[in-house]
């Protein structure tokens, strides 16, 4: 593997670095808004 | 048709995206990390050098932005021609998706563009009709919030969506209808060179897996949620 951008470096590694953040953002909070929903639905049927 | 009905019903949805959904995101996270090796092991390209690297990050959120906006729109079309339930909700959850997607294929072909045309941006067909993406996701996203009832707001987005959606073309076809800086079409087209075709598709195939699972995930918070609601107002 090579990681010597050379010139190249400070855009390709930014690019990298926001997309990386920006993917698992997403992904981190579609799965806190399914565990918050899954655990309203969980408290409502309790008291049931 | 009739298989497509039979998973429009959100039990048989919860059944078959129990097992798929763990299916996809085990394939993101494979072809992410095998695409990423492939891509960091791919020699420079002869004309632009290192910067070959952007193209599989870069067409991949391309892609997905413009395909979650196609889903909406086949979701809207769904719901406005056989109302089924669950089509305005996977129109719904598609579109944050696709909104970031839109953003890193324009934060990404800024950062591809400075050292490859000397500016971050330029006013020219392809990038002006991919901004206007963005804003129609945040149209789109906007006018689900603003209107209270949940069935006239469904109503008025997937309208929003079947019209609006003729940017696709227009986005697809700008760099051959009119004379802009963005290259034209290079993978359809054979242009890619061979050794690049590993990592571009293993990366597309993450990218998608992803968009997959997480869609798949939202459309599950919100029939949960709606559930919730359901208990709440006959408590």
């Amino acid at each position: 593997m090579n990681f010597d951008l050379g010139p190249y470096a400070a855009y390709i590694w930014p690019a990298y670095a926001i997309s990386a953040v920006a993917l698992g953002g997403m992904t981190a909070w579609t799965v806190l808004g399914w565990r918050r929903a899954k655990a309203r639905l969980a408290a409502l049927e309790k008291k049931e | 048709m009739n298989w497509l009905f039979k998973y429009a019903n959100p039990h048989n949805f919860m059944r078959l995206s129990n097992w798929l959904l763990p299916v996809c995101a085990v394939g993101a996270v494979l072809c992410l990390a095998v695409g990423l090796y492939f891509s960091f092991s791919a020699p420079p390209d002869y004309q632009q050098g290192a910067t070959v690297l952007l193209l599989f990050i870069h067409v991949p959120a391309d892609l997905m932005a413009m395909g979650a906006y196609v889903i909406i729109a086949v979701c809207s079309l769904m719901s406005v021609i056989w109302r089924h339930p669950l089509s305005d909700t996977a129109a719904r959850a598609a579109a944050p998706l696709g909104a970031v997607f839109t953003f890193l294929g324009l934060v990404t072909g800024a950062l591809w563009g400075k050292p490859m045309w000397g500016t971050y941006w330029v006013w020219d067909a392809r990038l002006t009709s991919f901004l206007l993406l963005l804003f129609l996701y945040l149209g789109y996203m906007a006018l689900w919030n603003a209107i209270e009832d949940e069935t006239r707001a469904a109503r008025a987005c997937a309208i929003l969506a079947l019209i609006s959606v003729v940017n696709i073309p227009i986005i697809k076809f700008s760099v051959d209808w009119w004379s802009t800086l963005h290259q034209g079409e290079t993978i359809m087209a054979g242009k890619l060179a061979p050794v690049y075709l590993a990592p571009f598709f293993l990366m597309m195939a993450g990218y998608a897996f992803l968009f997959g699972a997480l869609w798949m995930l939202r459309i599950r918070t919100f029939i949960v949620e709606r559930r919730a609601r359901t208990l709440m107002v006959s408590a």
